[in-house]
């Protein structure tokens, strides 16, 4: 239903103020709900203990933070990409998602670095008389590699468990249990909040009789958001309350109950060993 | 399910004396007297704003009177008695509120750990937690939906995990504010049956409701609130047949 709103929404798209803040909480929520499709299916990192998939590709993404050149990166990243396909991600929606946003945003912090390290000259921009070099051309594939190759992996995590595994695990993994509670109701009530936002939004465009102005759009964009400000603390009272009827006392308990197999063991080998030769590559 | 620790039948579940509460400046509940009798199905009835809702997080003791007296079982329900883990743990044990908002009342991970959240933090053994969450997930039908997150099921859904969430314990005293709201026609016949098969079972149920639809099958007696105030308690067949005091208090329309 909200899939089907969204885009009918995008064929509508008048591209004002609403319409944009509009879609741009359906599809946070449509992001979500695709993500625990892809952590419901199938597939080689799906079907891992949570806690050895953690421990693995932390040490994956700790491995290309250290690593001392950039072919061991290349593998990090290739190795990125063939666990990916092996969980049936996507690589696409993974570039689009994941790739194309981090190489915007290091590459934008990365450019000066093409020119400001000193070093060989391996090539001259024309009219601005800037010089490239080698070095600084390595300092930028360095910083995009790595922000590319942790990101991925990351990407990996989430993508592949559901969010309240990856709590649990993190919990077993003796993460402060204050950490995972603040986690974990943040995300639970995360949604409750996008659709209370796109309910009152709905409701404002239902009573629209024309388009407003821009300085209108955003006057009552600010009501919305201080309604629904109002309405998470309020939110918020009540939940306590919720708890505290069930026995809540300040301290919260959890159940921890995974249970890692032989095949998971081999697989958190498999990890710290393409780790250790990354790490060991010159 | 029946039950556990199940009083004597007489004894009162409630004793409420001359309960005042207010919101700030605006009175909830004035000069509140009644007996709830321990085993008995009550609907609390009356419009928006009349009391219901206060009075059952009064019963709950998420709420204390301003003014008056609150008898639980026999005892004062006061802020300071609460305090004491053996008796707030004895407490929660015994009375279980199923909120009207099942957002408010489903704020784990998993439907599995909204099971799990009650019995854990009564310091039950994890053993038996389990045990007990898969007999809960097995009698309310919601197996299925162990490993789901609440905020993607359905209302009716929603509504038997935040009854089989409270249930779990095993409380003396079910509170229910609004159980069958939101509800579609089968979601609402599987409350309104669990809710008539309680009849005998030695819980005592106090059911905020306005749907009058219901009430005879949930109910052996009824308050109607109206300001804070309370009205008229009896019988169901005496109270819905008392057109007077249904329109002066809300829960008919006037024509």
């Amino acid at each position: 239903m909200e899939e089907q709103t969204y885009r009918r929404s995008r064929r509508h798209a008048r591209g004002d103020f609403l319409e944009r803040m509009f879609r741009d909480l359906l599809e946070a929520m449509e992001l979500s709900a695709h993500a625990e499709r892809l952590a419901a299916r199938a597939g080689f990192l799906q079907g891992l203990d949570p806690r050895i998939k953690i421990l693995g590709l932390l040490s994956l993404a700790l491995t290309a933070v250290l690593v001392k050149s950039l072919a061991p990166l290349a593998g990090l990243l290739g190795f990125a990409i063939l666990l990916a396909s092996g969980s049936h991600l996507g690589i696409v929606g993974l570039a689009r998602r994941v790739w194309l946003p981090v190489l915007l945003l290091t590459g934008m912090i990365a450019t000066p670095a093409l020119f400001l390290v000193p070093g060989d000259a391996i090539a001259r921009v024309p009219l601005l008389d800037w010089t490239i070099t080698r070095q600084g051309a390595r300092s930028a594939a360095f910083l995009i590699g790595r922000a590319a190759t942790t990101a991925s992996f990351a990407s990996l995590l989430v993508l592949t468990t559901p969010w309240p595994h990856v709590l649990k695990a993190l919990r077993s993994l003796r993460v402060p249990l204050v950490v995972i509670v603040i986690l974990g109701m943040t995300y639970r009530y995360i949604f409750v909040l996008l659709g209370t936002a796109v309910s009152m939004l709905e409701a404002q465009r239902s009573r629209l009789l024309g388009p407003l102005s821009g300085r209108e759009q955003r006057r009552l964009a600010a009501a919305s958001t201080v309604i629904l400000l109002d309405k998470a603390l309020h939110l918020s009272t009540e939940v306590h309350l919720a708890m505290i009827a069930r026995g809540y006392r300040g301290e919260v308990h959890l159940l921890d109950d995974f249970c890692a197999r032989a095949s998971d063991w081999i697989v958190l080998a498999g990890f710290l060993a393409v780790a250790a030769v990354a790490l060991g590559l010159r | 399910m029946e039950a556990r620790d199940a009083p004597t039948p007489g004894t009162p579940a409630y004793e409420l004396s001359d309960v005042h509460y207010s919101y700030r400046d605006i009175p909830a509940l004035q000069g509140l007297s009644l007996r709830i009798p321990a085993g008995e199905r009550i609907a609390l009835l009356g419009a928006n704003g009349s009391g219901k809702s206060t009075l059952l997080r009064l019963l709950d003791a998420l709420y204390f009177p301003d003014r008056g007296r609150v008898l639980a079982f026999g005892e004062v329900l006061s802020e300071l008695h609460l305090r004491e883990e053996a008796v707030a743990h004895a407490f929660r044990r015994r009375v279980g509120l199923v909120f009207q908002d099942t957002d408010v009342q489903l704020f784990n991970p998993t439907v599995f750990d909204e099971l799990a959240f009650g019995p854990l933090h009564l310091g039950w053994d994890t053993g038996k937690i389990r045990q007990c969450v898969e007999a809960m997930l097995a009698e309310f039908s919601i197996g299925a939906l162990a490993q789901r997150s609440p905020h993607r099921l359905s209302g009716g859904e929603k509504r038997r995990v935040a009854l089989a969430s409270v249930l779990i314990t095993r409380p003396q005293v079910l509170l229910l504010d609004e159980p069958t709201s939101d509800l579609d026609p089968p979601s609402r016949s599987q409350i309104v049956d669990f809710l008539a098969n309680c009849r005998g079972t030695g819980r005592t149920l106090v059911t905020a409701t306005h749907d009058l639809g219901i009430v005879a099958e949930i109910a052996d007696s009824c308050i109607v609130l109206q300001s804070g105030r309370l009205v008229a308690y009896g019988p169901p067949a005496e109270i819905l047949g008392n057109e007077a005091l249904l329109r002066s208090s809300g829960l008919l329309h006037r024509c």
